[in-house]
């Protein structure tokens, strides 16, 4: 009797879980049905190519969202690639030091602080000196975003670079750094420039921390000296505006920015699936 | 060590160094940015309900209620199926389904939250609206979900935030179970557990793991700004109701940062954003250590394994 209890609550519990998977998949589902329903109705090439317009027109677009969207983001990575790749690879090459733990720590702790607050950090170091909303505020805000997730795949991906292979360059007598910079580095290349690919996405993908650094800009600017337009912002604003035209330019933009995210994450998904097919066969 | 060596550790450990720089300085510029408000507050700040920018009043309970409230909700709904979901992929799924099953859990974290409000605003509010007209007359009698049903508010705002965390602690969740050592399950099995018996006696081994891993998920609902700030109505009142719109912390700054035109009211906000930086940094910090403590095989067999570890075969 007991046994058939045990057997039975066993059953159920592998149910319910199975069950929170099928929870779980309901609202991708309903998002990417929505997403795609309402903004391939709304998409057109116009929305490439035309700034916003005013209301009852239906002509317009976000190619100035797009534009600032690619130069906030390409303003963040610029800073942020470099940084977050050399201090990954102190990381993995003294990775038993507490100093290495410390900067990890830090790394993980900046991953979890609120993209708002980021915002507000980026605020008083940017756009307060300068008395100025900039495209360089957002840059710095989804830059500072950039850095704990490269640094931590270029660490974790040098970690997976087999030992022999520094070992070989060191017995030829390279030094450290150059065994690192020219052998190490440069064979996790393809991962960690996957990794650094999803870093972008993930960032491109905020709102939050350019609401008061980079604002917008009804208009086609690239001065990143100037607020400009980014591609979330504007589905923001649209998306809050009581104007149909306008909803269905934000699901428009939805639809572009999941576009996004999703041929980023198949693309990185295909790169590790290769990286681990190398791994075993070496 | 070479002398190359020491140039080389401390040129790249400088941009380790960047990174702590960072953490500290978050904390240095939200500090000096609100002191004048948090001089001129003090407590009061955060006991006071009445949030009037024009009238130079600001009292910012209603956004840590709010804040606080909303995670609590998204929790209680995301985590028992975020540790279903890490219990089915981990444990219980056929190999060939894991990966797709990683694959689309990890899809669901990725998009950006930008376009979770948005669908929230078009989709889902519209559902918890129905949801809460049709709520019985003996229901609305209670706190709880009392008041017009709107649809925006702390009941789209939770369902939303649940559906967010869900991938992010299912995901650390599953980490945590994949360090439980085989030998576990094993053991159980070998004295005739079931299967849930064997994947309860796992998830003890792991439980400070999947504590972190939950709290994790806590410190993302607790920061998370658009798609909140888009459902839930951005009325700062307390309110125990479901049904009642609310604000949290990162809405309010959200909203009112760019067009904050006096000073006192731009340190406020930042005050508000300080607070929420200290919050989710314990959060944060206490989860880390849960989950690195058992993550740290020497810590776990030094405190916590032995005597099975004697009883292995050598």
């Amino acid at each position: 009797m007991r046994n058939y209890w045990r057997k039975g609550m066993s059953h159920a519990i592998v149910a319910l879980c199975a069950g929170a998977v099928l929870l779980a998949l309901v609202p991708l589902a309903l998002i990417l049905f929505y997403v795609l329903k309402q903004g391939v109705s709304a998409i057109s090439w116009t929305f490439f190519t035309h700034t916003p317009a005013q209301i009852g027109d239906p002509a317009g677009g976000m190619a100035n969202g797009i534009v600032g969207s690619l130069i906030v983001t390409g303003l963040g990575a610029l800073f942020a690639i470099p940084v977050g790749v050399i201090a990954g690879v102190y990381a993995s090459e003294y990775r038993g030091t507490r100093f290495a733990a410390a900067v990890r720590f830090a790394a993980d702790t900046l991953n979890g602080v609120p993209s708002i607050v980021i915002g507000v950090f980026a605020y008083g170091v940017v756009v307060l000196p300068f008395q100025r909303f900039s495209a360089f505020a957002g840059g710095f805000a989804l830059g500072i975003m950039m850095l704990p997730l490269v640094m931590r795949t270029t660490e974790e991906l040098l970690l997976l670079v087999p030992p022999t292979l520094r070992e070989g360059a060191l017995a030829l007598g390279a030094t450290r750094a150059r065994a690192v910079f020219t052998v190490v580095l440069p064979a996790a290349l393809p991962g960690i420039v996957t990794g650094i690919l999803l870093a972008l996405a993930r960032v491109a993908g905020e709102t939050a921390p350019l609401l008061f650094t980079s604002l917008n800009n009804a208009y086609f600017s690239t001065d990143p000296r100037q607020p400009i337009s980014t591609l979330t912002v504007q589905v923001y604003t649209f998306a809050t505006s009581p104007y149909p035209e306008w909803h269905r330019q934000a699901w428009a933009g939805a639809l572009v920015l999941v576009a996004l995210v999703l041929s980023c994450s198949l693309l990185a998904r295909i790169a590790t699936a290769r990286m681990e097919k190398l791994q075993r066969g070496a | 060590m070479r002398t190359d060596d020491i140039g080389f550790r401390v040129s790249t450990g400088l941009f380790g160094a960047l990174l702590i720089a960072v953490v500290g300085g978050i904390a240095v510029v939200l500090y000096t940015d609100a002191v004048s408000a948090i001089e001129k507050f003090g407590w009061q700040f955060w006991q006071t309900e009445i949030w009037d920018p024009i009238a130079g009043e600001f009292g910012a309970r209603p956004f840590i209620w709010g804040t606080l409230y909303s995670a609590v909700l998204a929790l209680l709904i995301a985590a028992p199926i975020a540790l279903g979901i890490a219990i089915f992929i981990s444990e219980l799924c056929p190999a060939w389904l894991r990966r797709p099953l990683v694959f689309l859990t990890e899809l669901l974290a990725a998009i950006p939250s930008i376009v979770y409000g948005l669908w929230g605003i078009f989709v889902l509010v519209p559902f918890t609206r129905q949801l809460e007209a049709a709520t019985p007359p003996w229901m609305k009698a209670l706190p709880l979900f009392s008041g017009p049903p709107l649809g925006l508010g702390m009941l789209s705002a939770a369902i939303l935030l649940a559906i967010m965390v869900v991938p992010f602690s299912s995901s650390v969740a599953r980490e945590v179970l994949k360090a439980v050592p085989q030998a576990q399950r094993e053991a159980a099995y070998a004295l005739g557990a079931t299967r849930w018996e064997a994947i309860r006696m796992a998830l003890f081994y792991a439980r400070t793991g999947i504590i972190g891993s939950i709290m994790l998920g806590f410190g993302r609902a607790l920061g998370e700004t658009m798609a909140v700030t888009m459902v839930i109505g951005n009325t700062p009142q307390v309110s125990t109701s479901l049904y009642a719109p609310q604000y949290t912390m990162a809405a309010v700054i959200a909203n009112e940062f760019a067009e904050a035109a006096d000073k006192l009211h731009l340190h406020a906000l930042v005050e508000i954003g300080l607070v929420l930086f200290i919050i989710t940094l314990a959060v944060n910090v206490l989860s880390r250590t849960f989950i690195w403590s058992l993550s740290n095989p020497g810590r776990a067999i030094r405190r916590k394994v032995r005597p099975a570890a004697v009883a292995e075969p050598a």
